[in-house]
């Protein structure tokens, strides 16, 4: 039992951690097109 | 509290992080962006900030990839056996594919954000730390770390490239100070830890040629690193602000460096001098380069 429940921890913490990246990785790929096209705001 | 094998276990995330060797990291990253801002044009923020993120990522996939194959070796040192693979809380071949994926992403997204020539050099780089020096030189030679020190010496060159699109002499010589830092900076850590080494059967310079002689390595070594420090000067690269923390920064790293050429202790507990030199060269290196940008952008 404590071992699935360690497992389900682990699995959750890298799951949110991934998306936190994912997130940013989006949101870094925005800035990177709109830096490569020369917009300016 | 587990019973089981950790290793069947999925790895925690600070596993995974401790991984990529984020102390480092760190120098890696602040070389990297000292080299960025030394240039003569910045790149737009977003740019910029994603270069120093490739080299973070980059430097993360060498330590990975660097702690991937070296599994066994961490696990007779010390200083390394509590690691994640040695420790037995990560299995290989998770890391294995980290380190790779991390590599491949950091190259593939430095090429797109920035230049191709920067792409380049960082996979240069990594191919350079995990192929070159790693695998090839480290388990073989005590020159391991002279040679091997060009890996680390690459993030202020993919900087400058980063920012440039080109190579000029100003990041040449960053790149020749960390080149000749490094066996100064490793060797005084290896006299203190060399019995580490020894257990682990790894050739460096304090087990295979002693400890008088690697000290004297270590004097000799800190002439021409002190000669490149202040080099950007001489050239008229930089102003005067550099020129003198160069001068007393290598001037004082000379004195540390004789120190220890000075010191006839043979036991690690008395050998302050190379503890006292290994903690200053990490002090320098943040120096000397804090002292590039400030240069460039202050005086």
């Amino acid at each position: 039992m404590k071992l699935e429940e360690e497992v389900v921890r682990r699995q959750r913490d890298r799951a949110k951690i991934m998306a936190w990246l994912l997130g940013g990785f989006v949101v870094l790929l925005f800035f990177i097109t709109i830096a490569k096209t020369g917009i300016n705001w | 509290m587990v019973t089981t094998n950790p290793a069947a276990l999925p790895a925690d995330w600070r596993d995974i992080l401790a991984l990529t060797k984020p102390r480092v990291m760190s120098l890696v990253v602040f070389t990297g962006l000292c080299g960025m801002l030394a240039a003569p044009a910045l790149p737009p923020l977003a740019l910029g900030f994603t270069a120093i993120l490739c080299i973070a990522l980059g430097a993360g996939a060498c330590g990975a990839l660097n702690q991937w194959y070296e599994a066994d070796i961490d696990a007779k040192m010390r200083r390394t056996a509590k690691r994640p693979l040695p420790a037995g809380r990560m299995d290989r071949q998770s890391a294995l594919h980290f380190g790779v994926g991390l590599g491949a992403f950091s190259v593939l997204l430095m090429g797109l954000a920035t230049n191709w020539l920067a792409a380049v050099l960082l996979a240069a780089s990594i191919l350079f730390y995990v192929l070159v020096y790693t695998v090839w030189l480290k388990p073989r030679t005590p020159q391991n770390i002279v040679i091997g020190g060009a890996a680390g010496a690459f993030p202020p060159l993919i900087g400058w490239v980063a920012a440039t699109g080109s190579i000029a002499p100003l990041p040449l010589l960053l790149f020749a100070i960390i080149f000749l830092w490094t066996p100064p900076h490793f060797w005084a850590l290896s006299l203190f830890v060399r019995s580490d080494y020894a257990a682990a059967g790894i050739p460096m310079l304090p087990v295979v040629a002693g400890v008088r002689s690697t000290r004297r390595q270590i004097f000799l070594y800190s002439l021409p690193m002190a000669a490149a420090a202040i080099a950007p000067w001489q050239f008229e690269l930089t102003g005067p602000l550099y020129g003198v923390a160069a001068i007393i920064l290598s001037l004082a790293f000379l004195l540390l460096a004789a120190r220890v050429f000075a010191n006839g202790a043979t036991e690690p507990r008395q050998m302050e001098p190379e503890k006292h030199l290994f903690g200053f060269s990490v002090f320098y290196l943040f120096a000397l380069f804090a002292a590039l940008v400030a240069d460039r952008w202050i005086a």
